[in-house]
């Protein structure tokens, strides 16, 4: 397993938001964990990067090791777990080419950082054009493209993706996904959490539903998609 | 006009004192939102260290009977003075602030001034109340250009200012720390997330900001050469207002707005008795700040303080 997580709690000022949660990601896999707006998506992101503290009794291992010994930072820089938080959250002061290098900061590997630099202007050839440009003027869509190209500079073990479709057109959502598609083969894996529970099924090869803090449910995309709690809850019916 | 030129010369020393001081509260606050009110203290701390500095460089080449000329001991007594002041920063950080990082804004900055009368009347318990005199390693020599009378202090004062400030404006620009820096300044929350040790960047940025400190207390201390515990308080009030004034983590805006305050100072007091100068003077400023409440520049952030 790449990722494990067991029993993961964690509280903001004294409220549970997540109440022992388990699941697990191999290699190479694209997850997704779908549920309603609160029920502890984001905050499942944020554990696993070490941005919020989790409980005593909270297991996580990534490629056999302890997830709770790294720092928010070492989480990216010395285990390759990527995270692009909901709102992208860029940095509207620097250029797109200094959004992109930011994430190498604690990178030493020359060759390969100009790989991945050639490899996502590939994939998001808007981006090259623009590498000039402050962060802050890119269009919606750009600022996703942007968003995930920094993450996938910063460490490409594992992409954590915090709702990538929100705000994007039908079209723009589509390119994104056939883009994070290409990441994958690249040897990304990938874990989104998603609102857009349709989408994020299709996209993904299996999911898990959260509700209220708990996984209640779990299987492969298409099982899911045909369930009728799922689709009576997240798929309208 | 010769009497005009005549203070713009004196304007440039005093703005070279102030715009360096509020460099060093200018960053800290853009990247920690976090007022430092120790920092007129570290320029305090900064001139007794050159002074120590530069009295252990004369005994030692005495000593060791080595003739090294007086220009050389005062350009090595400013780049060790530096480095060990940014130790104080860094010192002041760790155990000041860091661990008030979460903790309400008010708290940190009673640290600042605590940290600052600490620094104070430490300095007073270690050295006694006698002021100490900075060694004048360089003879003033004063040169007539076209009637202005110009000394090599006050062009040494200016030129090594300007250096700093264009070193600090490239390594912010162009390295990957600085880059780090600025990406603080807009979105502090989110960096971690790029693999970058945010403590690291904020003890760098308190390291560069004494540093800076540091030279503009050894370039006072050339000028100026009496030293006293007190000294960094008034100094430390105007550099922070220039560094607001020139907005929100500019270096460029405080840089200019320090060279300002000493303009408005030197041309006040050329009109007006020097008694009244701070009274006209900060008048002035306070009527500069009702037009234009945000400062000068003022980098744009991120009012996300979540992730």
């Amino acid at each position: 397993m790449l990722l494990s997580v067991k029993n993961l709690r964690v509280s903001y000022d004294n409220i549970r938001a997540l109440h022992g949660v388990d699941f697990q990601i191999g290699e190479g896999e694209i997850v997704c964990i779908i549920g309603a707006n609160g029920a502890g998506k984001s905050t499942t992101l944020r554990a696993i990067s070490r941005m919020v503290p989790v409980e005593e009794g909270t297991e996580m291992t990534f490629m056999d090791q302890d997830l709770l010994q790294y720092s928010a930072d070492k989480v990216v820089s010395k285990l390759g777990i990527s995270h692009v938080p909901e709102g992208r959250r860029l940095f509207g002061n620097l250029t797109i080419m200094e959004n992109l290098k930011l994430a190498t900061f604690a990178r030493k590997d020359k060759e390969k950082i100009k790989e991945d630099l050639e490899r996502v202007f590939d994939i998001f050839p808007r981006l090259e054009e623009r590498k000039p440009q402050k962060s802050g003027t890119l269009s919606g869509g750009e600022q996703q493209m942007l968003a995930i190209g920094r993450a996938f500079m910063s460490g490409r073990k594992i992409m954590l993706l915090d709702e990538p479709s929100m705000g994007l057109a039908p079209l723009l959502m589509l390119s994104m996904f056939d883009a994070l598609k290409e990441l994958n083969k690249e040897g990304a894996t990938i874990l989104l959490v998603e609102q857009n529970a349709r989408m994020a099924l299709q996209f993904a090869q299996r999911g898990y539903v959260l509700e209220s803090g708990s996984l209640v449910l779990e299987g492969s995309s298409e099982e899911l998609l045909a369930n009728p709690e799922v689709k009576n809850a997240y798929l309208g019916g | 006009m010769v009497f005009f030129f005549q203070n713009l010369v004196n304007a440039l020393q005093w703005g070279s004192f102030y715009a360096l001081i509020a460099l060093g509260y200018s960053m800290v606050y853009g990247i920690l939102m976090l007022f430092n009110f120790a920092h007129g203290d570290i320029f305090m701390v900064g001139a007794y260290i050159g002074f120590g500095v530069a009295t252990g460089i004369t005994a030692l080449a005495s000593f060791g009977a080595i003739a090294l000329p007086n220009w050389l001991i005062l350009v090595l007594t400013i780049i060790i003075s530096m480095f060990l002041t940014s130790f104080v920063g860094i010192l002041v950080e760790r155990l000041g602030y860091r661990p008030l990082r979460e903790a309400p804004r008010a708290s940190a900055a009673i640290t600042g001034l605590m940290i600052g009368i600490i620094l104070e009347t430490g300095n007073l318990a270690l050295l006694g109340a006698k002021r100490v005199r900075f060694p004048s390693l360089i003879e003033t020599s004063t040169y007539n250009i076209g009637g202005v009378f110009v000394t090599n202090k006050k062009i040494m004062i200016v030129v090594v200012s300007l250096l700093l400030m264009f070193a600090l404006h490239q390594f912010v620009r162009r390295t990957k720390w600085g880059m780090a820096m600025r990406a603080m300044a807009f979105d502090y929350v989110v960096v971690p997330l790029m693999g970058v040790p945010i403590n690291t960047i904020a003890a760098m940025t308190f390291a560069i900001g004494s540093a800076l400190a540091a030279a503009a207390g050894i370039l006072f201390g050339v000028a100026y050469p009496v030293l006293d515990p007190y000294m960094g308080i008034v100094f430390g009030w105007k550099a922070f207002v220039a560094a607001i004034l020139g907005g929100r983590g500019s270096i460029l805006g405080a840089t200019l707005a320090g060279f300002l305050l000493g303009f408005i100072e030197i041309f006040v007091a050329m009109i007006f008795p020097s008694t009244l100068r701070d009274l006209i003077a900060y008048s002035i400023i306070l009527l500069i700040l009702a037009f234009r409440p945000h400062g000068f520049f003022g980098e744009p952030y991120s009012a996300r303080l979540r992730l």
